[in-house]
């Protein structure tokens, strides 16, 4: 079967900097792949090659099968739904336009995309009262929902995800983790997601993938890595959530007693 | 005072007309021309540099002066298409004032325009590029109305900019608000001068509420805001524009005046002759010398009075002095030879350039003519109008005595008499037709080696109304009639500080004196 995305033999450079150093990944369709890895470890650069927002020195990436560099990228993003920390909301529309956007550009009619948006509100547990609202007037956490509805709009199968929770606080970025592995699973997706946060990787994740210095250091299902790894800063970075979940549940059990 | 007031109000409409035409057409070719550049400039930092320098630089050259220089420079090259299409275009007026004022409209449109874009939120131009726009949909929908309010700053700067600098397309013939302040110099018509300012002052004062409703609109994202201030300029212009409806026609007449009181009252005379005679009548007017005559050759103005020394010595380029007579003959018949421009004929008067002091300084030098003063100038102050030292007149004079002048001043023509009186020229370069002279009773140096050539008042036609027998017969009867007295009279009543008259007055007075 192939590959929802497939990348082989990366090779990103900034001046005499290597990010990305010949990087091979198969992502299966319906599969919730975390990338992690420390600042400068390329993760982010690998996922927007994918989308075109970089593109590679060498290598080829595909996606479902066709070669991205084959078509001008904007026609491939309109297919790839994108959600990025900053979110980048577009402050001169309406949330509801925001939603819509991509949808407009691929020309569909006007009641298809309004029928869209209202889904999309109730996809991302938003009322509907924030359709007519501007960006500016809601909280972080809604934000972030209209950044995935708008992602989702024109109902790609694959979302690219860069640290998309990394700036909600830990309630919200809770919620709202679990809330997207819902919509995963009930809409298919095949998911990438870019995080330092190994918890959130394995809360998530059905496979991780580990970068270091523009190369994978480690790719397989979180338990499986766990038991596998030999590399030490792998097995510490994995270990990192179990470690201190412990050090959590003793500290609060001592105070308990 | 109320009828100068009366007579600056009646002026209103034309000359805001002509501005708001102006501005507001150098502002939508400056937005138009900059727009774009700001765009390709906040694309790539190697254009950036040089597109921004550019505009720099061009705001560092004069307004004055960058209005002047494309009057030479259109001239060229309309004589260029002129002789590969067969269609020349008018140098002077409407279009030099508008080429530059759009370039001096662009700096801060083309700065505020990168400023702008370059200024937008990184995350959200990424944004833009992962939901799938192209880049020419990610500029439209997105950077630049973003970068709207910043941008629309830019533009209401140099609105205020371009319709302050409108005011000096005077000189280069574009009738302008400016008209006000440039003939109230002249005539020291304070009320005039005032009335220009605060004229175009208010016109930009409104101008820069109306474009900040559009900017405060494209900042609170409010339509309504945003069609309120464009609704605003739209009324606005078109208002302004309305009297101009009946301007310009192609059957009007273009009477040129240079840039003091006697050329006003002279063409104001020939303007309410040719009026009287049913003819509509633009005007041109404080034209340089050079500007007048070029654009007379080119058609672009259909009659003025100029004086025989002044063609003979800056058109014809003759040094010698063959007397008042010959000089007006050959003039005649040279000018429509080279230029095919008709020297219909001489007014009946002089008005020569005259050496002139006051009496008592004369008296205790003992300096009675030109020679006398060569003797003493070493240690005199000449003040001179803004012209005299560049012309060959004086370096004719020059050499002829040897005048060498301790210092040198130029003074607009008002304020060199005004420096005579106060001491800080001992003598001035004054014209012989001046009522001044005599009202002051200032001394005339005489010329004993002949080395100012003849200055006969002459009305001269363009070579396309050449054979025009309206324009003709209704200037004709002035030729011989006006006697240097009546002459100096109506420039005094025009030029004196008390009881002054406008020179429409003064051009009504002359011809109930003689009955022209």
């Amino acid at each position: 079967m192939a590959g929802a995305i497939e990348l082989s033999g990366i090779v990103k450079r900034y001046g005499g900097h290597v990010a990305l150093a010949g990087v091979s990944l198969v992502v299966q369709p319906g599969e919730f792949t975390a990338l992690v890895g420390g600042s400068g470890s390329g993760k982010t650069t690998l996922l927007k090659t994918i989308n075109g927002l970089v593109t590679p020195d060498a290598g080829e990436v595909r996606v479902q099968g066709e070669t991205a560099s084959a078509q001008p990228p904007y026609i491939l993003r309109r297919k790839i739904g994108y959600v990025f920390q900053e979110i980048g909301l577009f402050p001169h529309m309406s949330v509801a336009e925001n939603i819509a956007i991509t949808p407009k550009l691929l020309g569909w009619a006007p009641d298809r995309i309004a029928a869209r948006v209202a889904t999309l509100l109730d996809l991302v547990v938003l009322p509907k009262d924030v359709a007519a609202r501007a960006p500016s007037e809601l909280s972080g956490g809604q934000r972030q929902r209209v950044g995935v509805a708008r992602a989702l709009a024109a109902e790609p199968k694959i979302m690219l995800m860069d640290e998309p929770f990394g700036a909600l606080d830990p309630l919200t970025r809770d919620q709202l983790g679990s809330d997207y592995r819902a919509l995963h699973e009930r809409l298919g997706l095949t998911t990438l997601m870019v995080t330092h946060d190994m918890a959130e990787a394995v809360l998530l994740a059905d496979r991780i993938v580990v970068l270091a210095a523009g190369r994978i250091l480690a790719d397989g299902r979180p338990a499986e890595l766990l038991a596998t790894t030999a590399d030490p800063e792998v097995r510490a970075l994995l270990e990192a959530p179990k470690r201190q979940a412990d050090r959590l549940r003793a500290r609060l059990a001592g105070e308990g007693a | 005072m109320n009828a100068r007031l009366a007579a600056a109000w009646a002026l209103l409409p034309e000359y805001l007309g002509w501005h708001v035409l102006l501005s507001a057409s150098a502002l939508v070719l400056g937005v138009a021309i900059s727009l774009p550049l700001a765009v390709a400039a906040s694309r790539s930092p190697r254009l950036r540099w040089p597109v921004l320098a550019g505009a720099s630089l061009i705001q560092t050259i004069p307004s004055l002066a960058l209005l002047a220089l494309f009057y030479p420079l259109l001239l060229a090259i309309s004589a260029l298409s002129r002789s590969l299409i067969g269609h020349g275009f008018a140098a002077l007026g409407f279009l030099p004032s508008l080429l530059a004022l759009t370039l001096y409209s662009m700096l801060p449109i083309l700065r505020n325009g990168a400023a702008g874009i370059l200024g937008v939120d990184p995350a959200v131009k990424e944004a833009a590029d992962g939901v799938g726009m192209t880049p020419r949909q990610r500029l439209f929908q997105v950077e630049l109305p973003l970068a709207a309010p910043v941008i629309m700053a830019g533009v209401r700067t140099a609105a205020v900019w371009t319709i302050g600098a409108a005011t000096l397309s005077t000189p280069v013939g574009q009738t302008s608000l400016g008209n006000y302040i440039f003939a109230g110099l002249q005539t020291e018509n304070w009320v005039f001068v005032l009335f220009g300012c605060a004229a175009s002052a208010g016109l930009a004062l409104i101008a820069d509420q109306l474009l900040g409703l559009v900017e405060a609109g494209a900042r609170r994202r409010s339509r309504t805001l945003t069609l309120t201030g464009l609704a605003g300029l739209a009324v606005g212009v078109a208002l302004a524009l309305l009297p101009l409806a009946g301007v310009g026609k192609p059957g009007s007449y273009v009477i040129g005046a240079k840039n003091f009181s006697e050329q006003y009252i002279l063409a104001d005379l020939m303007a309410q002759r040719l009026q009287d005679a049913g003819a509509s009548v633009q005007r041109k007017e404080d034209l340089g010398s050079a500007v007048a005559y070029r654009a007379l050759a080119a058609g672009e103005i259909d009659a003025y009075v100029d004086y025989s020394g002044t063609l003979w010595t800056n058109v014809l380029q003759r040094t010698d002095n063959p007397g008042r007579k010959p000089v007006l003959d050959q003039l005649t018949a040279e000018l429509k030879r080279r230029d095919g421009v008709l020297v219909l004929g001489s007014l009946g008067f002089e008005n020569a350039y005259a050496f002139v002091m006051r009496p008592d300084r004369a008296a205790a030098l003992h300096i009675a003519s030109i020679a006398d003063l060569a003797r003493e100038a070493p240690h005199l102050t000449l003040g001179s109008d803004l012209e005299f030292l560049s012309r060959p007149e004086w370096k004719a004079v020059q050499s002829a005595y040897g005048l060498r002048f301790r210092t040198q001043r130029s003074y607009q023509p008002t304020f060199m008499y005004r420096a005579l009186s106060g001491g800080e020229a001992d003598v001035i370069s004054a014209f012989s037709s001046d009522g001044r002279i005599a009202a002051d009773k200032l001394v005339v140096l005489s010329d004993p080696k002949g080395a100012i050539p003849p200055y006969d008042a002459v009305v001269l036609i363009s070579p396309k109304r050449a054979h025009d027998a309206r324009l003709l017969s209704a200037l004709e009867p002035l030729i011989g009639k006006i006697p240097v007295e009546a002459m100096r009279d109506a420039n005094l009543s025009v030029d004196r500080d008390q009881a002054k008259a406008t020179p429409a007055e003064a051009a009504k007075a002359l011809r109930a004196k003689l009955g022209l």
